[in-house]
Parts: C-alpha cells; sequence; structure tokens
C-alpha cells in the first residue's frame, strides 16, 4: 500500500501548523541577550564623558584634517626610509630575543611536561604578566630605565612577545601525541632526548606560525614605539603631528601601510615554505 | 644483526648523516650568510651604550622600589574612573564597529562582491588594519579633540580592520551551494545574503566579536596615553610625576581586568558554539 | 630473569585491575597474554617498565626490584627492556632512520642525540636492522609516509636497537589488517628466536597466540587463569577467560573471511 496519499498538495482547509525558527528556549535567551547589551549600551552611552557639539561636528573636522593631508609629501621619503628599516629591524631584533626566551617558558608553562608545579606557576606568571602590559607601556618602562632609543624599543617588544608565544606554544605542547613519550620513557631516555625527539617536532609546524605571526603583529607595534622615544618611525610621527606638517604625516601615515603590507608578503611567503 | 661481544665491529659500514632542512647547500649557506650577516648589522645599529645601561640599573632600582607596593589609595578614584572609561570605550568601540565591519566584510569578500566594492573594501580594511591604534588615535585626537570621543573612533576603525577581515574571510569560506540553490530559486540579492550567508557567519561572528572585546579593552589602555581617553591618561600622567606607586597599581588592575574579561570571553564563546 | 609478585594496581577509585598478579618468565621463549579487554594485560605489561607505577608488589628484573628504582637507575633498567606498541608510538615528523636510532638514547649523551650524531656502529646496527626488517628503502622517509605495517615495522628495529634482554609488545598488531598483522607476528617470531630473546606479548587474536607463542597465560579480573601450552588452551577453557559473550564467538569461531584466510 502507497504511503503517499493522493490529491492536491496543498488544501486551504487543512490544520495549520505553527512554526518557528527558535525554540521557546532560544529564544528567551536570544531576547535576554539582546536585551543585556542593550541596555548597556544605552548605559555606556549616557554616562561616556563625551562633549556632544564636538561629536555633531566631527565629519567635518574629520574632512578638514583629510584634506589637509592631501597630497602626500614626497620629498620626506629619503628621511623616512632609514628610519622605517630601523622600525623593521627592532621587531626583527625583538621577536628573535622573544623566540629565545619563550620557549623554555612555554615548556615550562606546559602542564603536561612542566617538571612541578612551582615551575608551572612561575611560567605562567612570566606569561600572564608580559601578555598584559601592552608593547608600548614596556617601551615606558625602558625608556624610563635605560634612556630613549632603539634598545628599549627592542626590550619592549621582546617582553610583550614572550607572553604572546609562550601561551600558544605552551597550548600546542599540552596538545601534542603522549605516545611517542611513552616510547622513549620506556626505552630508557633521559628528559633531554624525550623533549628533542618527541616534543620539539611534533610542535615546530605550530611554533614557526606563531613566531612569523607575532613578528607581523611586532612590525605594526613598532611602528609607535618612537612616540615614547623607542625609536622607529614613531618620533617622525609625532613631530610632524606636533608642527602640523599634514603632508609629512600622510607620508609617514602611506610608509607605516608600505612597512605592514612588507611585512604581510614576508609573512605569507614564510608560511607557505614552512608550514 | 647482533652486535659481537667484544665491541668489535663486523660487516660493512654505512654513512649516514640526517638530511637537511635545505638540500643545496649554496642556498643553505647563502640563506645563513645573509641572515646571520643581517643579525649582525641590526644589533649594532641598536646604540648598545654600556655606559648608560650602567647609569640605568640604579634608575630601575628607584623605579622598582617607588613601584613596590602598589599604590591604590592617593589616586584611587583615578585609579576607577580612567577604567571606568576604558570600559566604556571599549563597548561602544566594539557594538558599532561590529556593526560598521558587517558591510565592509561582505564588501570585501570575492565571493558575494562585485569588483569596485570588493576593491574598495579591501583596500579600507587594509589602511585599518596597518595603522596601529595609537597612530588613529593621535590623529583622531588632533581631528575632534581630546577625550573619549577620539577613542571611541580610534577603536571603531581598529575593530573594522580586525572584524572586517576575518568577516570576509569566514564569507570567502563558505559553502557555495547554499547561495546557488537560493539564486536558482529566485531570490534577491540581499535575501540571499539574510538566509544563506548570515546563518553560516553567525556564530562566527558572535566568537569575533567576544575576541575583540578582548583585544579593544587591551587597546583602549593604550590610546589614553596619547590622549584618547581612558585608563591611558591616568598612567602617562603618573609616570610623568615619577609616581611609580600609583603606575604599578594601574598595571595590576589592568592585569587583573584582563585575566577576567578573558575568562569570561573565552566560557561565553565555548557556551555560544 | 623477570618476575612479578603480587602485584596490585587500580586506576582512581575504582576496582583494581590487577589484584595480586603473579609470574615469571621461563627461559628464552615467546609468552602470549590473552584476555578479554580491561582484564589487566595491558597494565601489566606497562607496569613492567613503569609506564604505569603499580601500588603494590614486586617487579624483579634479574633480582632487582624495579618498583624501587628512580632516576638514572630507573633508565639504566629500561634500556634492557624494550617495546613494541599498538599504536608505533613513532614520532610522524621524524625520518625512518631517526626514529630506529631514538631507541640508542639511552646510551648517548645529550648533545650527540640532539646532533644526530650516533656511533658508527650505532648506525650499521640500524641498516642491518632496517634490512632486517624490509624497510632499506625508507631510510630518510618520514614516518607519516608509511603504512600501518612498515611503521610498526619500524617500532620493531626500534626496540631492538635497544640490544634489550627482554621485548614486550602490547598488542602490536591490533592496529593492522588481518594479513598485515600475520606478517608483522611473523617477523617479531622469528627475530626474536634468532636473538634468543625472550618476548611477552599481549594478544587479542588467540588464533595467532596459538600458533606463535610457546606459552600461552590468560588474564581474566586482574589475575592469572590460565598458565601454559598452546595445546592446552581448550575451548572450555577460553570460555572461563573470556566473560563476554561475544567476545568468545568471536575468538572460538572468527567470522571475518580475511582473518580465517590469514590463519596460519
Amino acid at each position: 500500500m502507497s504511503v503517499l496519499t493522493s490529491g492536491p498538495l496543498r488544501n486551504v482547509t487543512d490544520d495549520h501548523f505553527a512554526w518557528h525558527r527558535h525554540s521557546l528556549k532560544e529564544r528567551v535567551i536570544r531576547f535576554l541577550s539582546f536585551l543585556t547589551v542593550g541596555v548597556v549600551l544605552v548605559w555606556t552611552l549616557g554616562t561616556i564623558d563625551v562633549f556632544w557639539p564636538w561629536v555633531w561636528t566631527a565629519p567635518e573636522e574629520i574632512h578638514d584634517m583629510f584634506s589637509r593631508m592631501m597630497p602626500p609629501n614626497y620629498r620626506t621619503i629619503p628621511e623616512i626610509v632609514p628610519v622605517l628599516i630601523e622600525t623593521i629591524n627592532i621587531a626583527t631584533i625583538g621577536t628573535i630575543f622573544a623566540v629565545v626566551i619563550s620557549l623554555p617558558v612555554a615548556y615550562l608553562g606546559a602542564r603536561n611536561v612542566s617538571p612541578n608545579v612551582i615551575t608551572l606557576a612561575v611560567a605562567r606568571v612570566i606569561i600572564v604578566a608580559s601578555r598584559s602590559i601592552n608593547t608600548l607601556i614596556w617601551a615606558l618602562l625602558f625608556v624610563a630605565i635605560l634612556g630613549p632609543g632603539p634598545l628599549a624599543g627592542v626590550l619592549a617588544i621582546a617582553f610583550r612577545s614572550v607572553g604572546f608565544m609562550g601561551k600558544l606554544v605552551g597550548e600546542s605542547i599540552e596538545e601534542i601525541d603522549w605516545g611517542p613519550i611513552e616510547a622513549l620513557q620506556s626505552s630508557g631516555s633521559a628528559r633531554g632526548h624525550i623533549i628533542t625527539y618527541a616534543v620539539v617536532p611534533q610542535i615546530i609546524p605550530s611554533f614557526w606560525a606563531v613566531a612569523i605571526l607575532r613578528w607581523d603583529i611586532n612590525i605594526r607595534e613598532s611602528t609607535v614605539l618612537g612616540m615614547v622615544g623607542a625609536g622607529g618611525i614613531g618620533m617622525l610621527f609625532q613631530v610632524a603631528i606636533d608642527l602640523f606638517r599634514w603632508n609629512t604625516v600622510s607620508m609617514v601615515l602611506v610608509s607605516i601601510i608600505v612597512v605592514v603590507l612588507f611585512g604581510e608578503v614576508v609573512t605569507a611567503i614564510v608560511r607557505r615554505k614552512l608550514i | 644483526m647482533t652486535r659481537p661481544a667484544d665491541g668489535s665491529s663486523v660487516g660493512t659500514h654505512y654513512a649516514w648523516k640526517r638530511p637537511h632542512f635545505i638540500e643545496n647547500p649554496f642556498v643553505r649557506f647563502g640563506l645563513l650568510t645573509l641572515a646571520i650577516g643581517y643579525l649582525l648589522y641590526a644589533m649594532s645599529s641598536l646604540e648598545v651604550d654600556l655606559q648608560r645601561i650602567a647609569r640605568g640599573i640604579p634608575r630601575a632600582i628607584q623605579i622598582f622600589s617607588g613601584a613596590i607596593p602598589p599604590n591604590f589609595a592617593a589616586r584611587g578614584s583615578l585609579i576607577v574612573s580612567g577604567f571606568i572609561e576604558s570600559i566604556q570605550i571599549t563597548l561602544l568601540a566594539t557594538a558599532a564597529g561590529v556593526l560598521l565591519s558587517i558591510p565592509f566584510g561582505f564588501a570585501a569578500a570575492r565571493n558575494i562582491s562585485i569588483l569596485p566594492f570588493y576593491g574598495l573594501g579591501r583596500a579600507i580594511i587594509i589602511v585599518a588594519r596597518s595603522l596601529h591604534p595609537v597612530v588613529l588615535g593621535v590623529l583622531f585626537v588632533k581631528a575632534v579633540g581630546f577625550g573619549a570621543f577620539a577613542g571611541v573612533l580610534t577603536l571603531v576603525i581598529y575593530t573594522l580592520g580586525f572584524v572586517g577581515k576575518l568577516l570576509a574571510e569566514a564569507v570567502e569560506e563558505i559553502k557555495y551551494g547554499q547561495i546557488e540553490a537560493l539564486k536558482s530559486a529566485g531570490a534577491g540579492y540581499f535575501t540571499v545574503l539574510a538566509y544563506a550567508v548570515v546563518p553560516q557567519i553567525m556564530p562566527r561572528l558572535i566568537g569575533l566579536t567576544m575576541y575583540q572585546l578582548d583585544i579593544n579593552l587591551r587597546a583602549s589602555a593604550v590610546i589614553g596615553l596619547v590622549g584618547a581617553g581612558g585608563i591611558g591618561n591616568t598612567l602617562n600622567s603618573a609616570f610623568g610625576r615619577y609616581d611609580y606607586g600609583t603606575a604599578s597599581a594601574i598595571l595590576l588592575v589592568m592585569i587583573g581586568i584582563i585575566l577576567v574579561v578573558e575568562t569570561i570571553s573565552g566560557k561565553l564563546r565555548r557556551f555560544t558554539k | 630473569m623477570l618476575e612479578i609478585k603480587q602485584l596490585v594496581k587500580s586506576y582512581g577509585d575504582g576496582q583494581p585491575v590487577l589484584k595480586g598478579l603473579n609470574f615469571a618468565t621461563e627461559g628464552k621463549a615467546l609468552t602470549a597474554v590473552i584476555g578479554s579487554s580491561g582484564a589487566g594485560k595491558s597494565t601489566m605489561l606497562r607496569c613492567i617498565n613503569r609506564l604505569v607505577t603499580a601500588d603494590s608488589g614486586e617487579i624483579l628484573f634479574d633480582g632487582t626490584d624495579l618498583l624501587k628504582l628512580r632516576g638514572k637507575a630507573l633508565q639504566n633498567a629500561r634500556r634492557q627492556i624494550g617495546m613494541i606498541f599498538q599504536a608505533y608510538n613513532l614520532v610522524d615528523r621524524l625520518t625512518v632512520m631517526e626514529n630506529v636510532l631514538s631507541g640508542r638514547l639511552g646510551y648517548v649523551p645529550f648533545l650527540q642525540g640532539a646532533l644526530r650524531r650516533f656511533s658508527q656502529d650505532d648506525i650499521d646496527h640500524a641498516y642491518q636492522l632496517l634490512q632486517r626488517v624490509g624497510l632499506s628503502q625508507y631510510v630518510n622517509q618520514r614516518c607519516d609516509e608509511l603504512s600501518g605495517g612498515e611503521r610498526q615495522r619500524v617500532g620493531v628495529a626500534r626496540a631492538l636497537m635497544q640490544d634489550p634482554r627482554i621485548l614486550l609488545a602490547d598488542e602490536p598488531t591490533a592496529s593492522l589488517d588481518p594479513k598485515t598483522s600475520e606478517r608483522i607476528m611473523e617477523l617479531i617470531a622469528r627475530l626474536t628466536e634468532e636473538l634468543h630473546l625472550p618476548v611477552l606479548i599481549n594478544l587479542h587474536n588467540v588464533a595467532q597466540a596459538k600458533h606463535y607463542a610457546a606459552r600461552i597465560v590468560g588474564l581474566k579480573d586482574g589475575v592469572i587463569v590460565f598458565d601454559g601450552k598452546p595445546r592446552d588452551l581448550t575451548d572450555d577453557v577460553l570460555e572461563q577467560i573470556y566473560t563476554g559473550h561475544e567476545e568468545l564467538e568471536e575468538q572460538l569461531h572468527p567470522h571475518d573471511e580475511a582473518v580465517q584466510e590469514a590463519a596460519p
């Protein structure tokens, strides 16, 4: 007997069905979340310390600034290039320092391989402190200690990057296949061998990915370090702004974009080659 | 196959070396030389003045002795208001920024956009991503004055750069079949967007928003250093006054808040998966 | 050579998995350990080389209690015990040669191992082992490019590279198809006979156990319930060892054609 009934596919006198995209529970949650977000935003708008008349004139002001910046002043390029190179150097050396320090920190901060609770705790504290303090703030600190110059910038980049890489590489260590480690343990290898043969080869791809990603981020960070005196193009930028040299400002902005794009291109190439 | 007990070696000898990552020796040594050359040159350009470093040590001690213990009391109310302002800036900027990223993200996705919009969208997102929020902060402060408004504008553009790009990538990764099916049923462009594209990227978008909240909170602390409002202002003035006790108090609260926000956003993200 | 006395091990707060296990090797033969899953086969083997630490009892290896060893002494004891794993446990991103040589790491100082500077002796031995297991053409191939059977052969070579005095194998063929499984069993049996190496193998396939082993040990609920020659392993005895009906059926009458074809 056929399961299909005969007759028109659509009969106006049939029962009506109700259909909702979301279940009742889902709808309640969605409603509540929208409500919470709405309330929070309204409160924020109401209490934020903003001089509203200036808000309405903002588009005009922005347009004005923009037109003053055009066209970019190409004659400042010879002045910009060496500083741009310094910016790249700061990012590169800072990242390299950080890589060297972050490897042992990542190892000690990984729950499955850390020798004891103390090393785990210490490593975790280092990682958290490093990650929570912005590069620029580290730069403030180092400029206060060592005086202005690219060295302060390199250290700022390094100190910030240790936490970033330590956390991500540590997480990838926590996810490794434990089998090869057991195999080497059972054959009587010392811890050093186990790390070199069983841990390192498993995390190499993610290590390179993290390192090159951080270098890319660090190039952006290095562009502003000069504003607190830690070297790089930030200083040129600040000076041009203070002197209202808008055409130079836009030239500096263009060169920053160029340098960042350069970083992205190199990152893409390295990623393809190594991972 | 067994080794003779007296340690002598019998039979043929084999040579083995671990295969190199780059086989061609010229390329290998060439790259190595270039790398080392660059490093030496770059390090030398650092102006490492040992005398200056030596003078820096007493200064460092001075800073750390001022920083410990952290001083929450002296400028307590300023610290609190500074953080509240940073949070306000973060909330508004993330909301507005994510909303703005949606049209830009869609425009910058090759598979659902037309060429002029794609080019424009991509270009704007690239510019927004390349400029550090501090740079944007300086520009907006000059344009609209000091304070939270400049901060919000800065982070809106910052968010646009990040969420916009990731959103565009998410859109480019969706299954095209769903779009095709709706198109072939005669649905208009925006209907297709609403039914085929949005549901696929919505979970991703929510995740990105949470992530961006975290990132914007950190950034909001920094843009204050150039006058765009928030705790950065308070921190800057503390450093300027050599008030390291207040500075370390601010940093500790910053670490605490970031940790809390991270934990919350991590839990929320797992909840919405 | 190896003697286990009153071994007890429980995980977490559950029932003990090993309940006073007693066992001793006899001569240099191939001993198969059979039993249903959860009977304690794997735990027993892993207790021997301390991958798992037993709660109480003694494990005497040439008179030394392995349970009392720590640090370097434990390492020195372990390098005399070779092990082959069900999941091969190779370092996939390294080459076959590096994996085989890693069996030697218990004897080699850190820097040499890290720089892959092994003695001529070790390299020769490795090549010979690779020839013997039939993998000479894969010396510098990455292990993740090999098939399951090939990977297990690397595992065998690695274990033998240690010059062990006893070989443990924890269900070495469980991840392999029946044909390859037989080949690997064949390899292990022949090699260990040539080397006069005592072997303790966990097997889930009783037919294989009967064919290759000189002695069979049956585990049930954490104690040994059978210890004797393959011909004494009757169906009645099997019934006692294997608790679940399905598993028992499978062992008595393997329904898989391929298994039957490959059976010796």
